[in-house]
């Protein structure tokens, strides 16, 4: 019965990976549909009836502005939701032991979540453009870098999912990342305005705020214009994701709060 | 021949409170082990420790010789775990879970040992229900499937029938020496200490994050059970016959039974010899080996009514 088996290094990964999509898919209605419907939401009121009446970049329609916003917006908020539910309600119902007990390794244990996060981010704003384009057509001044940035996004907002996972001690704890932090950071990132626009002092705040950057390079990449160069866009945006990425390969690495 | 498991100086220690205290012991291949001890004696700990999910203070773990914290994704591959608690994932079906988990263990599904163990457990009616609406014994069943899908050729079963029935308790039991006699060394723990008593060949006792025994299981219970004369009496009586109150001889059951232990003491025969030239009538008489709830009992230095409450 005990005989050994042939062991497939990167099969743990895989299978993590195929497990942790698996599971969003399964329950699609909350984890694509909903956001898609919220976001073709913002879509309708700000393309199809305020939209008409603003107008914030020259050359460009209101809804042409606002939908790389809402693109990201829907890539970063399902990237955090993924990482987040699925590693703090393991934790919470104790089957994270499952994993804890298999040759899983903390390396390929991020990745598979970040990967299932990142698919999940990107499938609703690719479903977001594609509502988009209902209401206007995008120029897609830079393809390769919009989808860069996207990429970069989801994977930032992965790595804070998983660190908000394992801080979180309850459920409330965990909406607290979502509600008071990155939600106020969307807002005030530039979804629905240019930082450009605002006075002094709050432009300036704004720079503070790392979706702007995020924001305002995945705009730039779209419409061949923003308040940022690329390649500070993209820098910032790195710089961030990799802080991430490192504190949360070492919470996991040394197990904190997973193993006691 | 390397030993399936070693536990080297094994300690732990929560916020300052001793778990586990500097324990030793090595279960050897092809053993059914009992790892046993009251809630709070540090068993779980121990069992956590050995599969990853608990980090070592200080000591060490071998699995089949390999170190369980610098080759540990060979010796999490060599064990099979089933917890204690009924861990679950509501998302996905029995069926998916068991190829998810070998996929875990970095091994390819292997569709017939799969099928051998949904057959060999009762799972085949239930194999596309998601997890949420099977029964607790059902969760149990499938929790073993989960621990052997990979096939270590260790197996930790912790309390693995803590809460199910008689017919399933005995289907696991027989699944388990079935395991055995193929080869999976067995370590377990249980409250039900008769069946660690038959199950197990040898055993190790904690108590307070210490081990207080460990021997082969015949030898335990010779050592510390022996065996007890039980007289029932014809008429009752009101104190020790005299000759048998220094050997540790009691009256239970309102004077008309008398209860004499045999280690060292008189024998059978010098007992009844006594009583007779006493003219007192004999009823019947029985021997009883003290069981390992005894042993136990005397071991861990708790109440039998405080035990009868853990379960």
């Amino acid at each position: 019965m005990s005989e050994q088996r042939r062991f497939i290094p990167w099969l743990p990964f895989v299978t993590l990976l195929q497990k942790e999509v698996r599971r969003f898919w399964r329950v699609a209605s909350q984890t694509l549909l909903t956001p898609i419907i919220t976001a073709s939401l913002y879509l309708f009121v700000f393309g199809a009836t305020l939209g008409e009446r603003i107008s914030v970049l020259p050359g460009f329609s209101y809804a042409q502005f606002v939908i790389p916003g809402l693109i990201l917006m829907g890539v970063i908020n399902n990237a955090f939701a993924n990482t987040s539910s699925s590693l703090f309600m393991s934790r919470y119902l104790g089957n994270i032991v499952d994993l804890l007990v298999t040759p899983v390794t903390p390396a390929q244990f991020i990745l598979a979540y970040t990967l299932a996060a990142m698919i999940r981010g990107l499938l609703v704003g690719v479903a977001v453009w594609g509502i988009s384009l209902f209401f206007a057509e995008l120029p897609w001044a830079n393809p390769p870098a919009a989808i860069g940035m996207a990429a970069l996004a989801s994977f930032l907002f992965a790595q804070f999912g998983l660190i908000a996972a394992i801080y979180s001690s309850n459920f409330d704890s965990l909406s607290m990342y979502s509600n008071f932090i990155l939600l106020p950071l969307i807002y005030l990132g530039g979804v629905f305005y240019p930082i450009s626009i605002l006075p002094p002092p709050w432009a300036g705040l704004s720079h503070l705020n790392p979706l702007f950057y995020l924001i305002d390079g995945f705009r730039h990449a779209i419409l061949g214009v923003g308040d940022l160069s690329l390649s500070i866009a993209f820098g910032v945006g790195i710089l961030l994701a990799s802080g991430l990425f490192g504190w949360a390969a070492l919470l996991i690495g040394k197990g904190y709060r997973l193993r006691s | 021949m390397i030993p399936a498991l070693s536990l080297q100086n094994l300690s732990k220690t929560y916020d300052g409170v001793p778990a586990v205290r500097n324990i030793t012991f090595a279960i050897e291949r092809g053993e059914i082990f009992g790892l046993l001890g009251p809630n709070g004696a540090g068993k779980s700990t121990t069992i956590n420790m050995v599969a990853g999910v608990t980090r070592i203070d200080s000591g060490s773990i071998e699995v089949f010789g390999h170190d369980n914290r610098r080759d540990y994704r060979l010796t999490r591959r060599l064990i099979g775990v089933m917890h204690q608690e009924l861990v679950i994932d509501n998302f996905f079906t029995i069926d998916q879970t068991l190829r998810f988990h070998c996929g875990y263990y970095g091994v390819p599904d292997d569709r017939a040992w799969r099928l051998q163990l949904i057959e060999r457990l009762g799972l085949g009616p239930h194999l596309h229900k998601i997890m949420i609406k099977l029964s607790g014994g059902l969760k149990r069943r499938f929790m073993i499937a989960k621990a052997l899908i990979h096939k270590p050729p260790l197996l930790i079963l912790d309390e693995p029938t803590a809460g199910v029935d008689v017919e399933l308790r005995h289907t696991l039991w027989d699944f388990v020496r079935e395991m055995n006699t193929h080869g999976t060394t067995i370590l377990l723990t249980t409250h039900y200490l008769e069946e660690a008593e038959q199950m197990c060949g040898r055993i190790a006792i904690m108590n307070h994050g210490d081990l207080v025994a460990l021997e082969p299981t015949a030898a335990l219970l010779e050592r510390l059970g022996g065996r007890t004369l039980l007289v029932e009496l014809r008429q009752p009586l009101v104190a020790l016959p005299p000759g048998l109150e220094r050997c540790g001889a009691r009256l239970a059951g309102s004077g008309s039974r008398l209860e004499v232990p045999m280690n060292g003491g008189p024998d059978a025969g010098e007992v009844l010899g006594l009583l007779c030239s006493q003219g007192i009538a004999v009823a019947d008489i029985e021997t009883r080996r003290a069981g390992l709830e005894e042993v136990f009992l005397k071991l861990t230095g708790i109440g039998r009514r405080e035990r009868e409450g853990e379960r």
